[in-house]
């Protein structure tokens, strides 16, 4: 797709805007965008997941940030398919290609380091009863807090479970 | 295997219009994606993993508490019409219902709970989402009963999760909590009023994105729009959905004000409107879908303004989801041209509105200023 502006670059940023009801679509490339005071570090925290890796692609060879990682050694995923789909072939990929991934996930997310629930397998060792044990007291905390009488006290009927298998 | 969508309400106790804000927000679901350890993602695998992968999730579900006793649907082994009635009351995606002439990979499944409010599409995009919709806005319990799900398949099943990134998912856009969270939510009066484009820009800039009816990449029809929270990493469930819970509470409030200046600014403008979608519906012969909704649009304003006394919001959602095609073609018994359906799905309406709706011309609440004044 070529640039809306100077119609002979390849567009790169894709900004859709709402001004007075109207949904309007703008395909730019870099040096339009940029004259616009469009970065595309900046800007890039509400697009869409295609453009990220559309920007990965175009920025690695150049900056030569790209690890070459190579195929995933369980799925055989290659990052030029990753970037083609924005699907992942395996759990094991997000491994693989950990070093391209962790900058995405910070630009889709703000972060790299989840928060939420603490996974607790079946048989778990004792450690992950520990880890999910704090987890959980994080969470019940917050739903005291917050009033939320019934969540907390399906919180605690889980955090007296663990605490009873842990000893 | 029962075809479980032939039984009329199969799946639809969201549709009940029960919980807060029913009114103006039609449902609430939250989902979670996760996926079993040492199986290729179901874009990527085998249909022989597919089929294991939908074995071992069958086996487990059926020791859940939550899961035991409801249905399981093998949707590669559905009639087309019957993937279609399960899209169109919101059960599966688009890509799990596939299509008529392509019907979707082998493996992929529907399993729902005995209530029908909570349930778990098997190789979607990710092995298991698990998910739960319920009528109103009810974030909180809807993610309470969904978190429950998950405590129980994760205990009879390996799901994969990593220390740092959280539950993995096949698109990095899920990863970390895997939670969605949205409600649909109804607001002509920010519509009418030309305000919803600065709503919805601020919707996005606060990490929250909206779609339409039913999902992503799908139009906005009859001003319902999908709200929903657009990260999912690095925040805990609870924040993400407190988040939600927040500002759609604040679209609310904006809608309740547009409706408000609207009824303050051109009363009989609205209600004109209103009585306008009300002997259409109500009379017309031949309705498109997408007109339905529009009119529908009206009438559901309408209500939620006490100007048409007698009609419910149940009445409402339930033609939503019965005006459809597939819907329209399972009660014909047979396959529905364009037309055909336009002249069924006015007929359905007609008779509804007939039996649950027949809301006296001179009910107005504002007074009447209507019939009254002659």
């Amino acid at each position: 797709m070529l640039c809306d502006n100077c119609g002979d670059s390849e567009a790169v940023i894709h900004l859709t805007q709402i001004v007075n009801n109207e949904m309007t679509t703008y395909h730019l490339c870099e040096r339009c965008a940029e004259e616009r005071g469009l970065e595309p570090g900046e800007a890039v925290g509400s697009l869409p997941l295609t453009d990220f890796l559309a920007q990965m692609g175009k920025s690695s060879p150049a900056t030569g940030t790209g690890s070459d990682a190579g195929p995933c050694s369980f799925c055989g995923l290659e990052l030029e398919d990753f970037k083609k789909t924005g699907r992942l072939g395996c759990p094991q990929c997000y491994v693989t290609f950990d070093a391209h991934l962790r900058s995405l996930l910070r630009r889709l997310h703000g972060g790299t380091q989840h928060v939420g629930k603490v996974y607790l397998p079946p048989d778990p060792t004792k450690a992950e009863r520990q880890e999910r044990l704090a987890a959980l007291r994080r969470k019940l905390d917050k739903a005291v807090a917050g009033e939320e009488f019934e969540r907390a006290a399906q919180l605690r009927d889980q955090i007296r479970a663990l605490e009873a298998a842990l000893g | 295997m029962m075809d479980l969508t032939s039984l009329a309400d199969f799946g639809l106790a969201w549709l009940e219009a029960s919980g807060p804000h029913a009114d103006i927000v039609l449902s609430t679901r939250v989902r979670l994606a996760r996926n079993l350890q040492g199986q290729l993602f179901p874009t990527r695998a085998r249909v022989e993993d597919r089929e294991q992968v939908y074995a071992q999730v069958r086996q487990a579900a059926a020791r859940t508490d939550t899961l035991q006793g409801g249905a399981a649907l093998d949707l590669a082994a559905l009639r087309p019409l019957s993937r279609r009635i399960l899209l169109e009351r919101h059960l599966v995606s688009r890509e799990l219902a596939g299509t008529d002439s392509e019907p979707p990979a082998r493996g992929a499944g529907l399993f729902l709970g005995p209530r029908e409010t909570i349930g778990v599409m098997i190789n979607e995009e990710d092995h298991l989402r698990l998910q739960c919709l319920l009528s109103g806005l009810r974030l909180q319990e809807a993610f309470s009963r969904v978190d429950r799900l998950d405590d129980e398949l994760g205990a009879l099943l390996p799901i994969a999760y990593h220390h740092e990134a959280g539950y993995l998912t096949s698109c990095p856009t899920n990863v970390g909590t895997g939670l969605r969270a949205s409600v649909l939510i109804h607001l002509p009066g920010l519509v009418l009023t030309k305000e919803i484009g600065k709503v919805l820009q601020g919707i996005s800039q606060v990490g929250l994105t909206f779609r339409g009816l039913y999902g992503e990449g799908s139009e906005v029809v009859g001003n319902f729009f999908q709200i929903s929270n657009q990260t999912t990493l690095g925040k805990s469930e609870e924040d993400l959905i407190d988040h939600l819970q927040k500002i759609v509470g604040q679209v609310i409030q904006y809608e309740v004000q547009a409706r408000n200046v609207l009824m303050r600014d051109a009363p009989m403008v609205i209600e004109d409107k209103i009585w306008r979608a009300y002997g259409l519906l109500r009379f017309a012969r031949s309705l498109s879908f997408s007109e339905v909704m529009n009119l529908l649009s009206g009438l559901r304003l309408g209500v939620s303004m006490n100007l048409l006394p007698g009609l419910r919001v149940y009445t409402l959602n339930k033609i939503m989801i019965y005006a459809q095609s597939a819907h329209l073609e399972q009660a014909a018994g047979r396959n529905l041209t364009e037309t055909e359906a336009d002249v069924h799905r006015a007929g359905y309406v007609r008779q509804v509105l007939s039996n649950e709706g027949d809301v006296r011309s001179d009910g107005s609440a504002t007074g009447g200023m209507g019939e009254k004044q002659r």
